[in-house]
C-alpha cells in the first residue's frame, strides 16, 4: 500500500506549476480576467504543449490515458494559479462522458479532437447536479429543447454536453446550428465565466451508450466534482502561502507580524486544515475508480469539506493581509472568488452532504 | 497512489479479522474510565502478546514479537481491531511513551529490565512532567534532584500526574545541574512510587473523578543508574516521549471508530418518534465530521507511506494532535446532543465498575478537553506548528511585572 504520488504526478506538478509561473505572472492575470471568459488562445495553446489536454483520453485516442488522479493533480497547479482556462468540463467530463457513453464511432469522432485542443466542449445538467438556477431540457427524436443554466466551460467552447435527467447525453455544436443560443456572463470569478443556454430544437448526437445512463452520469459529475474540490485546493493553498510570506514580511510595532500569535495561530489553523484536504481530494480522485459506493461519498464529501475549507482559509488568509488583503492592488481577491466559485458549482456542501448520506444509505 | 494490500498483508488482514472474530468476545470493554489493567484486560493483553498483535516490533529478548518494522501491518491490526470494536490492547503511558523512548535512547538493560513487564501491564507507569510553575513551559521545571551517597535524591511537585495514584513507576523530569542553563541542566530519572517521601494526592477533575494527581517528593531516593541518557540531557529525552505521545493522541483510528458509534447511534435513537439521522440538523453535522474524519484518516496513512519511506513529514505531522483532539471533541458533542436531556443523568461509579453509555460519553466528551489540553495544550501545539513547521519567528521575550511588595 502506498498513499501518495508517484514520481510522474510529482513531474506533472512541477512543470504545470513552473509553465504557469512563467506564463500567468498577475498583470496577464489580470488582463485575461478582464475579458471573463475563462478562455485565452495563448495560454491554451502553451497548455496544449503541457500535454493535458489529452489527460483523461485514452491512448488509443491520441491522448495520455491517465487517472483521475492525475487530473485532480493537474486542477490543483490551475487553482493554484487561478488559472483563466477551460479545464473541468471541457479536459475532465467531456472526455469521461465520451468514454462513458459514446459509442465507438462517436469515441473515434470526438476524443481526439479533445486531445489535440481543436475542440473545447462545456458540460451541463438538466438537474441531477444540484445547482441552483433553471435547468431543463427536452429530448425531440435528435432535437434538444431547453434551457439549461450554469453550464461549465462554456465561454470559448466549441460545442456542448448537456445532460439528460434520465442520465443520457446530448453533444451539439456551440454556434454555428440554428436553434442554439448561448450566453456568457462574466462571472464573480473574473478567471471563469457562466454560461446558459437555450435550445430551440437544436440537432444533437445522443451519448446513448452506456448500460446504466445514470450511473454514468453520476460517475461524471462526481468526477467534476471531484475536480472543482482539487481546483479550491490549490487555491487555497496559494492563499495560504501567499499570507505566509505576507505574514514574514510586513512589520508593524516593530516586529513582523507573523511573530504575533494571533496571526501565527491562524496560519497553524489554517495548515492545520489545509493538509488534510488534500488527502481526502487525492483519496477521492482515486476512489472513483472503485465501488460506486466508496466512489460517491469519496466525491460528495470532498466537494463538500473543500466547500467549507477553502471558504474559511480564503477569509483567514485575507485577514492576514489586513487592508490590502481587501484592495484590488494585490489580486487575492481572484483566488478568494475562484474559491466561491467552485463552492457553487455542481452542488454546495450542503447538497452534497445530503447525497452523500443517501448514497450511504443513511436516508432515503 | 496504490491502496491494495500486498498478499502478506492481505493474509496478516485475513488472519487478524479471524482473531478478533474468534476471540473478541474475551475483549475488556474500549474507552471510559481510566484504571489500572483488571485481570481480563491483563490475560487479553498475554493473548496479543502471545499472537503478536501487540508489541510487535519489539525485539523478543525485551519482550516483545520481534518482528522488523512494518508500519503497515500495524495499521491493518489496528483497522480490525477498531472496526470490531475490540480493545487493541493496554494503553497507558508508559506503553506509548516511556517504551519507545527506551527503544529510541535507552540502555540495553534498562530495555531488558522495564520493557517486559511494561508491555505485559505488571508495571504501571506515569508521567513527572508539569509542575504548577511549569505547564506549557515545561523545560522551567523546579523539581530537583542532587546526588549524595550514590543515589539521587529529589524534592520537589509534580502536578497533572494521572494514575500516580495506582502507577508503579514514574519517569521524572527533574532539574540536576543547577549551574547549567534551562535546558541543559535536566535529566530524566526512573522512579519508584512506592519510595519513602512520594505523596500522592488526587486531583479532581471536572468529570468529577480523580483521573489525576498532585505528587509531591521529600528527600525520595533514586538509584543513580535509573537515569536515561546522561545527566543533563533531560530535555531531550522529554522530547522523544513528547513525540510519541503527541502521535498518539491525533490516532485517526480512534476518529473512525467513534463517528461509527456515533452513526449507530443516531439510526437507532429517536427524537420525537424521529430519527435522528433523519432530523437534517443532527445529520448534516454528522456528515460534516464524517469528511473531517475522512479527511484525517487519510492523511494519517499518507504520513504512514511518508514514515515507511523515512521521509520527513515535517509540519504534516505536527498538525495531528491538534487536528484530531479536535475532531475528536465535535464527535463527541454530537453524540452529547442527540442522548439530550435523557443523557444528562451523572453519577460515574469511578474506576470500581462500568458506567452507563451515557455517562461514558459525558465523561468523554469532557475527558476530550483534557486531551485538547494535555501533552502540550492547543495553543502550544500551534506555536509549535507556527514556529517549527511553518518558520515563523517566536514571540519577543518579555520581562514578568515585578512582584509588588
Amino acid at each position: 500500500m502506498e498513499f501518495g504520488l508517484s514520481e510522474e504526478q510529482l513531474m506533472l506538478t512541477e512543470s504545470l506549476r513552473g509553465f504557469l509561473d512563467e506564463r500567468l505572472p498577475m498583470n496577464k492575470l489580470r488582463e485575461i480576467a478582464e475579458g471573463g471568459l475563462g478562455f485565452d488562445g495563448e495560454l491554451w495553446s502553451g497548455l496544449a504543449e503541457q500535454g493535458i489536454m489529452g489527460i483523461m483520453v485514452p491512448e488509443d485516442f491520441g491522448g495520455l490515458g491517465l487517472s483521475l488522479l492525475d487530473a485532480a493533480v493537474a486542477a490543483e497547479a490551475l487553482g493554484y494559479h487561478a488559472a483563466p482556462t477551460p479545464f473541468t468540463a471541457a479536459l475532465v467530463m467531456a472526455p469521461l462522458t465520451l468514454i462513458a457513453s459514446g459509442d465507438r464511432a462517436q469515441q473515434k469522432a470526438w476524443l481526439p479532437r479533445i486531445a489535440s485542443g481543436e475542440v473545447r466542449i462545456g458540460v451541463g445538467f438538466a438537474g441531477m447536479s444540484g445547482q441552483t438556477g433553471e435547468a431543463v431540457a427536452r429530448l425531440d427524436g435528435n432535437k434538444l429543447s431547453g434551457c439549461i443554466t450554469g453550464v461549465l466551460d462554456g465561454g470559448d467552447a466549441t460545442h456542448f454536453i448537456v445532460y439528460l435527467g434520465d442520465g443520457r447525453a446530448a453533444l451539439f455544436a456551440a454556434v454555428e446550428e440554428p436553434g442554439v443560443s448561448v450566453s456568457t456572463h462574466r462571472s464573480l470569478d473574473r478567471t471563469r465565466p457562466v454560461t446558459a443556454l437555450v435550445l430551440h430544437d437544436a440537432r444533437a448526437a445522443i451519448l446513448g451508450a452506456a448500460n446504466d445512463p445514470k450511473a454514468a452520469a453520476t460517475a461524471v459529475l462526481d468526477a467534476g466534482r471531484v475536480m472543482l474540490a482539487g481546483d479550491t485546493l490549490g487555491a487555497a493553498q496559494s492563499m495560504f502561502d501567499k499570507a505566509l510570506l505576507y505574514s514574514k514580511e510586513r512589520v508593524q510595532f516593530n516586529r513582523v507580524i507573523g511573530s504575533f500569535q494571533a496571526v501565527k495561530h491562524t496560519l497553524a489553523d489554517i495548515i492545520t486544515m489545509l493538509e488534510p484536504c488534500r488527502s481526502l481530494v487525492w483519496y477521492a480522485a482515486h476512489a472513483q475508480d472503485g465501488p460506486a459506493e466508496e466512489a460517491r461519498a469519496a466525491a460528495l464529501q470532498a466537494k463538500a469539506h473543500l466547500g467549507d475549507a477553502g471558504r474559511e482559509i480564503a477569509r483567514l488568509a485575507t485577514e492576514i493581509h489586513g487592508g490590502m488583503g481587501f484592495t484590488d492592488l494585490l489580486g487575492l481577491h481572484y483566488w478568494f472568488k475562484r474559491i466561491a466559485f467552485n463552492r457553487q458549482l455542481l452542488g454546495a456542501p450542503e447538497r452534497c452532504r445530503h447525497e452523500a448520506a443517501v448514497a450511504q444509505e443513511w436516508v432515503s | 497512489m496504490d491502496l491494495r494490500y500486498s498478499a502478506r498483508h492481505r493474509a496478516l488482514q485475513e488472519e487478524a479479522r479471524g482473531f478478533v472474530k474468534k476471540y473478541g468476545h474475551l475483549s475488556p470493554k474500549t474507552g471510559g474510565g481510566r484504571k489500572r489493567p483488571d485481570a481480563r484486560a491483563l490475560d487479553w493483553q498475554k493473548l496479543l502478546l502471545e499472537r503478536g498483535y501487540f508489541s510487535r516490533n519489539i525485539p523478543s529478548e525485551y519482550g516483545g514479537f520481534g518482528l522488523p518494522v512494518d508500519i503497515m501491518e500495524l495499521a491493518i491490526i489496528a483497522e480490525e481491531f477498531s472496526n470490531a470494536g475490540v480493545s487493541p490492547g493496554i494503553m497507558n503511558q508508559g506503553i506509548s511513551m516511556l517504551v519507545p523512548t527506551l527503544l529510541e535512547v535507552g540502555t540495553k538493560e534498562q530495555c531488558i529490565r522495564w520493557i517486559g513487564p511494561t508491555i505485559r501491564g505488571d508495571i504501571i507507569w506515569c508521567q513527572g512532567y508539569s509542575e504548577p510553575g511549569s505547564g506549557s513551559d515545561l523545560a522551567a521545571a523546579k523539581t530537583s534532584a542532587r546526588v549524595e551517597d550514590g543515589q539521587f535524591i529529589v524534592n520537589g511537585q509534580k502536578i497533572w500526574t494521572s494514575s500516580a495514584h495506582y502507577a508503579d513507576m514514574m519517569f521524572l523530569l527533574c532539574r540536576t545541574e543547577s549551574d547549567k542553563s534551562k535546558h541543559d541542566g535536566l535529566s530524566y530519572l526512573l522512579v519508584p512510587m512506592n519510595a519513602p517521601g512520594i505523596e500522592v494526592r488526587p486531583l479532581v477533575t471536572m468529570t468529577g473523578r480523580a483521573e489525576f494527581n498532585e505528587t509531591f517528593f521529600t528527600d525520595v531516593r533514586v538509584p543513580t543508574d535509573q537515569i536515561v541518557m546522561g545527566r543533563g540531557d533531560g530535555w531531550h529525552v522529554a522530547n522523544v516521549t513528547l513525540k510519541y505521545e503527541r502521535m498518539l493522541l491525533g490516532d485517526a483510528n480512534k476518529l473512525t471508530y467513534r463517528l461509527a458509534r456515533a452513526v449507530e447511534l443516531m439510526k437507532k435513537t429517536t427524537l420525537d418518534g424521529c430519527r435522528f439521522i433523519d432530523i437534517p440538523e443532527y445529520r448534516e453535522r454528522l456528515l460534516k465530521l464524517q469528511g473531517e474524519v475522512m479527511a484525517s484518516k487519510y492523511h494519517g496513512l499518507r504520513l504512514m507511506t511518508e514514515q515507511a519511506k523515512g521521509e520527513d513529514s515535517g509540519v504534516k505531522r505536527l498538525i495531528v494532535k491538534l487536528n484530531g483532539t479536535m475532531i475528536a471533541y465535535r464527535l463527541s458533542s454530537l453524540v452529547v446532543d442527540v442522548l439530550g436531556a435523557a443523557g444528562l443523568a451523572y453519577e460515574p461509579v469511578g474506576e470500581a465498575a462500568e458506567d452507563d453509555e451515557a455517562t461514558t460519553w459525558q465523561i468523554d466528551n469532557m475527558y476530550d478537553i483534557g486531551l485538547i489540553i494535555g501533552g502540550g495544550s492547543s495553543n502550544i501545539q500551534k506555536n509549535i506548528i507556527g514556529e517549527r513547521g511553518l518558520g515563523l519567528p517566536r514571540e519577543p521575550k518579555s520581562v514578568p511585572p515585578a512582584v509588588r511588595g
